[in-house]
């Protein structure tokens, strides 16, 4: 950057940090009033909101820390679910992606179903694995890990196709071992693409997620939260569960996106999708 | 391209057709064999040409068709309201830098609320019923094409936009007649990811709803009868053929009219 586009950066960070900072306060503002105004059960105050969830989840021993006993029983596993779910997804689409993108007649062979596979929206067949492993852990993860793992997959597979021909005939020259090939040659050249496959995986993680746990017959977990207050209609637990959600949600695609910087070595391009 | 290479290109295409026939030949046998040879019990895995069979069986059946057709309704309806709402919205902040910064911070918050945890809100809001389905489809699908269209935006070619101010052009007109047009096919691949989402959520809302009628609805039913997966994979195989209908139909649209886009160099999310 050159001094004087510094200098203009520097001038306008007044503006910029007022318009990041200043709109989401006047929004929460709007809202509180509007909510306190209109005094519907159906939209509470936001700051109704966040003391609910505070007393609901965070205000438990420090020991333990501060989460309560509901938040032990209800984030923790839905936490532990997605995170396993998606990281099971991640590897398995890599290795798997890595596998197809190699040879083009594997790749061949393998696109209509893959195609179709991923055309299939993943609740349909959260039913099917209701079936298979009864409601549970293990049906959730199986959920999460097949309607997250194809964005991914497909995703690493084109990135190795798309690699420049003149790389793997310098590694066929240098006679590069298959390890090496991996490490060196086509993780490097599909890195971006699996980036952007592991953004779209890790929202449809928490969708199945939630999903799952939304299925009667459930125990345990956030959205097993979300329908015991439905049912109790208590508005207040529902929409604190929404804001959870979105803070998480938000959290984790943060750390995916440090990740991928640090990975990257630049700014990612567009977070489209 | 020398009528050489065209033809080995063409040929190159013939025989990966021909592979993904072998392929899915291949896939359908592993399944049919898994579930013939007592490895996987039935209950869980029924032959695929039982179930290949029930998914024709049910193109005859007219309540099944019209719960598809209801399902679909949903869907293009919800779609059609995030396209209405998302690319106005998109074009205002993508062209007015200060919209843009200011809305980027609420859109951060909104956008990674898993739409499908709005189900039980919204259905305590709106009651059970297609209002439901089609304000949570909507919901989903306005999110890729907002972040396109304000992406799309950004790559208008600076140049093109001086020239029409140049003349004179105010800033409307600049951004309809130089903005729009390269921002479209990114807008239109926003709404081939959104169609993909808002199946998703149709089906999901569908089936957690359970009653009504729709494709999801279907599902669920059959997941709750003894021995009925060979009917929720008769859905599943309706869902994914839907699916892949779709974005097929969706793809060839935007070849033929933005036959120039980065989109189709390879990428296909």
């Amino acid at each position: 950057m050159t001094a004087r586009a510094t200098l203009h950066t520097v001038r306008r960070l007044p503006r910029t940090l007022a318009l990041r900072l200043g709109v989401p306060v006047v929004a929460l503002v709007l809202w509180q009033l509007a909510a306190r105004a209109h005094g519907s059960v159906f939209f509470p105050t936001p700051a109704r909101i966040v003391e609910h969830g505070y007393h609901l989840w965070f205000s438990g021993p420090a020991g333990r820390a501060f989460l309560t006993d509901a938040a032990v029983r209800d984030l923790l596993p839905s936490l532990g679910r997605v995170l396993a779910g998606f990281a099971l997804a991640a590897v398995l689409g890599i290795v798997l992606g890595l596998a197809l993108g190699r040879s083009r007649t594997v790749y061949a062979l393998c696109d209509p179903v893959l195609q179709f596979a991923r055309a299939v929206p993943p609740p349909a067949l959260v039913p099917v694995f209701v079936v298979v492993f009864d409601l549970g852990t293990p049906m959730q993860l199986a959920s999460i890990v097949f309607g997250a793992i194809w964005p991914v997959l497909i995703n690493t597979a084109e990135g190795v196709r798309g690699i420049d021909p003149l790389r793997l005939d310098v590694a066929a020259t240098v006679r590069m071992r298959p390890v090496e090939r991996i490490v060196l040659l086509y993780l490097p050249a599909a890195l971006p693409r699996i980036f952007a496959g592991l953004r779209l995986s890790l929202s449809l993680s928490l969708i199945l997620m939630v999903f799952s746990e939304l299925l009667p017959g459930t125990a345990d977990g956030i959205g097993f939260q979300l329908t015991d207050a439905q049912t109790r209609s208590d508005l207040l637990t529902v929409w604190a569960v929404m804001v959870l959600l979105g803070a998480l949600g938000h959290l984790l695609n943060s750390v995916l996106l440090t990740v991928e910087r640090m990975a990257l070595g630049r700014h990612p391009a567009a977070h489209r999708s | 391209m020398s009528p050489a290479t065209a033809r080995r290109k063409r040929t190159g295409r013939a025989r990966d057709a021909l592979l993904g026939a072998v392929g899915v030949l291949v896939a359908f046998a592993v399944c049919e064999a898994l579930s013939r040879s007592g490895m996987v019990r039935r209950a869980f895995l029924p032959p695929a040409s039982e179930v290949l069979v029930r998914a024709v069986e049910l193109g005859g059946d007219t309540a099944f068709l019209n719960g598809v057709a209801a399902t679909l309704e949903t869907w293009a309806t919800g779609l059609a309201l995030a396209c209405a709402l998302a690319i106005p919205l998109g074009l205002l902040l993508g062209s007015v830098p200060a919209a843009g910064q200011a809305a980027r911070v609420l859109i951060e918050f909104l956008r990674p609320v898993p739409s499908v945890a709005l189900i039980p809100l919204v259905s305590l809001l709106l009651g059970a019923g297609s209002e439901t389905t089609i304000a949570l489809v909507t919901y989903a699908s306005i999110w890729p094409v907002l972040f396109n269209t304000v992406y799309g935006l950004g790559e208008t070619d600076p140049l093109a936009k001086d020239t029409l101010r140049a003349f004179g052009f105010g800033r409307l007109a600049v951004l309809l007649r130089a903005g729009l047009p390269s921002a479209a096919p990114f807008i239109a691949a926003g709404v081939r990811i959104a169609a993909a989402t808002a199946l998703i959520l149709a089906v999901a809302s569908e089936i957690l709803a359970g009653f009504g009628e729709g494709l999801g609805t279907f599902i669920a039913q059959a997941g709750m009868v003894t021995d009925g997966t060979r009917d929720v994979l008769a859905g599943v195989v309706w869902a994914g053929a839907l699916g892949l209908v779709v974005n097929l139909a969706l793809t060839a649209v935007e070849r033929r009219l933005f036959p120039w886009a980065p989109e189709h160099r390879g990428s296909r999310i």
